[in-house]
């Protein structure tokens, strides 16, 4: 190990190897991805975000959010539910019964396509549902983990890395009021008793009511949070959109590599 | 090498390692203090809503970067340059060059920490800075790096030594991972999570192999020049050197985030591996030191480079915990990787650097620090204020992920539990801050004095009457 150049060319090597492995290689992967088809619909996934959410987005850059939040929601698995639908016309006492010894519920995809065959070949019909699983699915944060598909079109993409709050890639559709999202932006703990959020005031004025008439877009306070008797809280611009983005987030739509059974009816289209 | 030969070497590098080294402690003096600020979020966060600059978001981030920017960095390039010199045994030559790239590099920093503080942030961990502050600090260090390496390549002694083997690398590392990930996701931005792949392979290259090889290249010179004997040995050296780079540089991507799966896997898999540069790393440590002829530990360089390098085993150790899937699940998005980071930056590289810049910097200016005193009462406060920062976040952290990983604790609860964990990491931040205050005061006493000393040689040149030869008849 006499030559110092030996000894740059092999470090070289490495390092070039791991540039090969994260950066150029993700690249090839999926530096073309392009929207795919959300199952079980013509309609294909990710949609820009409008105009005010994606300035939002920058307003959520700008603020430093991802400092406390992530936007990864994580899964375990799925599970899978097997619901008869129609018993047939042939035996409908013998699929009823067979169905009562079945298990039906919190089945492996294998388990569920042996019971539904059962159910099939005694003359009944049968669908099965799936669901994600996981301590974050249970929170409610989202309906199935997040995948690369969900950030294609934004910039930065703001995944984070520790959960001093709550994950947000679903909050738009677990939070959609919007009136709730400003009021927990001005005063946390007007909205979540026990918050640890800081409060963003400045992304508020506080004004004199016009003739004692409440703005259009005046905060609606709960009892005990309101401003003094004839002012209001209006938001600013860079609070419109900020909250705009955080509506825009809902990752609900199932896909190829995320697959899970839609009960209600859940939309790809914008927030309103 | 003669004495006089050395004392050429030190003093060749006296201007550039003054402007390193005082930026180097303003910035962290001034990162410690936003690190507190943004700590005290959690206390009173109502406190926090009416400006924008005094949030968590804005403040945490630019903590961050004034530690590993402002403060790391400078100070590990100039440890670097020094050592490059005495291990050539050849003066620093063109000092205007590296002074200019110094105060360059300071500047960029200004700008980029402005630049979050405005909102310009890229939003990228480690990699916050706006266009503006990341081109001076690309342009400074290509300077310096450039410099430390004409110096090698003129040594004297044309032998390499292990911390050339360390420094090299990071030198050249450097320019490497900050261009790609500069260009590719903050000047023209790949698409979708491909950012946030090349973030977090930019982030642990910077944040842990570059520290790792400038503060182990540094450790590699003054643990066997502390205790009186060679490294042990040579071949420990150099396996643990390949085996550093090659499973150090690959990882980063975590567990169960929204990418292609081989990716979080590569990362576990080369983390895990980590063991075995450690295991390395610490038999040298252990070998040479233990045993040798070292001065007693009382707080000087030699103790806190000791120090230092148990941080820097403790933190690997970390790290290859987090990459077991068992403790990795239950540690993931908590205060444990929070954790990690301040003791591989503070506890393991930022001591490191103190040890040796006490060491170097009375040789390279001529005259001891006014404090030195107080060097001692510096090292306690930086020991516990990084091992109740580390400690308390560690244990914090893994008591977080048992509530987060509970789907009957309500989220709020989690939260909860942190507080007492951060009522210490907090008073840990203050340990650090008065740690810091102290280095900084002997730092800057000593530029004063060096300052002055000039501006009387100089008040001394014009006042004294001519030579007789050079007055005209």
């Amino acid at each position: 190990m006499k030559n110092g150049f030996v000894i740059f060319l092999a470090a070289f090597g490495v390092v070039l190897t791991s540039w090969c492995a994260f950066v150029l290689g993700p690249q090839l992967q999926l530096g073309g991805a392009k929207q795919v088809p959300v199952l079980n619909s013509s309609d294909v996934y990710p949609l820009n975000r409008p105009g005010e959410a994606a300035q939002g987005l920058q307003i959520y850059r700008a603020n430093g959010c991802a400092a406390c939040h992530t936007e990864q929601v994580q899964q375990d698995g799925v599970a899978c539910e097997v619901v008869l639908t129609s018993a047939g016309k042939r035996n409908p006492a013998g699929v009823s019964n067979l169905v009562s010894t079945l298990k039906l519920t919190g089945l492996t995809e294998l388990e569920a396509e042996a019971a539904s065959d059962k159910i099939t070949a005694a003359g009944g019909k049968a669908e099965t549902h799936i669901s994600a699983t996981g301590v974050d699915i249970s929170r409610g944060w989202g309906l199935r983990h997040s995948v690369a598909e969900d950030f294609l079109y934004d910039y930065p993409v703001q995944l984070g890395s520790v959960r001093v709050g709550p994950d947000l890639a679903d909050v738009g559709r677990r939070l959609p009021d919007a009136n709730w999202q400003m009021l927990h932006l001005y005063a946390p703990r007007s909205t979540v008793t026990g918050s640890a959020m800081p409060p963003f005031r400045y992304l508020f004025e506080t004004k004199k009511k016009v003739n004692g008439e409440s703005s259009p877009d005046a905060l609606n306070f709960p009892k005990g949070f309101e401003p003094a008797a004839g002012y209001e809280v209006v938001p600013t611009s860079d609070a419109k959109k900020l909250v705009a983005y955080l509506l825009s987030l809902h990752a609900d739509v199932p896909l190829y590599d995320a697959p899970f059974t839609q009960l209600s009816a859940s939309t790809n289209a914008p927030a309103k | 090498m003669t004495v006089n030969d050395t004392k050429q070497i030190d003093a060749s590098c006296r201007v550039p390692l003054l402007v390193l080294f005082g930026g180097a402690a303003a910035w962290l003096v001034a990162g410690s203090v936003m690190a507190l600020l943004a700590s005290l979020t959690f206390h009173m966060p109502d406190k926090f809503g009416d400006c924008s600059w005094v949030t968590y978001g804005h403040l945490q981030p630019a903590a961050d970067d004034a530690l590993l920017y402002g403060f790391c960095i400078p100070a590990g390039l100039g440890v670097a340059l020094w050592i490059f010199a005495r291990l050539g045994q050849v003066p620093l030559r063109g000092a205007i060059v590296p002074v200019v790239a110094a105060h360059l590099w300071h500047l960029g920093v200004l700008v980029g920490l402005v630049g979050i503080f405005i909102g310009d942030s890229t939003g990228f961990q480690w990699l916050e800075f706006p266009r503006g502050g990341s081109a001076l600090l690309f342009f400074a260090y290509l300077l310096l790096g450039l410099w430390a390496m004409m110096n090698f390549s003129g040594r004297r002694d044309s032998g390499m030594f292990p911390s050339h083997w360390f420094l090299i690398t990071a030198l050249f590392l450097f320019p490497w991972i900050y261009s790609t990930a500069n260009i590719l996701i903050v000047g023209w931005p790949v698409r979708g999570v491909v950012q946030a792949i090349i973030a977090w392979w930019f982030g642990n290259n910077l944040v842990f192999l570059w520290t790792s090889l400038v503060g182990l290249g540094a450790a590699f010179y003054f643990l066997p020049k502390f205790s009186g004997r060679p490294l042990r040995s040579y071949y420990y050296a150099l396996f643990a050197f390949w085996t550093l780079i090659i499973f150090g540089s690959m990882r980063g991507v975590p567990v169960g985030a929204p990418v292609p799966a081989w990716l979080p896997v590569l990362s576990s898999l080369n983390s895990l591996m980590l063991v075995i540069p450690v295991v390395a790393i610490a038999i040298i440590g252990w070998k040479t030191v233990v045993g040798g002829t070292g001065p007693e530990c009382k707080g000087g360089s030699f103790c806190m480079i000791k120090f230092g390098f148990v941080a820097f085993i403790l933190s690997a150790l970390l790290v290859i915990a987090q990459a077991c899937p068992q403790i990795g699940r239950l540690t993931q998005f908590t205060w444990f990787g929070a954790a990690q980071t301040q003791l591989q930056l503070y506890g393991f590289f930022a001591i490191t650097m103190f040890g040796a810049i006490y060491y170097i910097l009375p040789r390279a200016v001529g005259f001891e620090f006014r404090y030195p005193k107080l060097i001692r009462v510096q090292h306690w406060c930086a020991m516990i204020g990084i091992i109740l920062f580390v400690a308390s976040l560690v244990i914090g952290g893994v008591m977080q992920g048992l509530k987060l990983q509970d789907p009957n604790v309500a989220f709020n609860d989690s939260t909860k539990a942190m507080l007492p964990f951060l009522r210490a990491s907090t008073t840990g931040l203050l340990f650090l801050l008065l740690a810091n205050l102290l280095f900084a005061l002997n730092i800057f006493t000593m530029i004063i004095a060096w300052k002055w000393s000039v501006a009387k040689a100089v008040f001394a040149f014009v006042v004294s009457p001519l030579a007789k030869s050079e007055v005209k008849a």
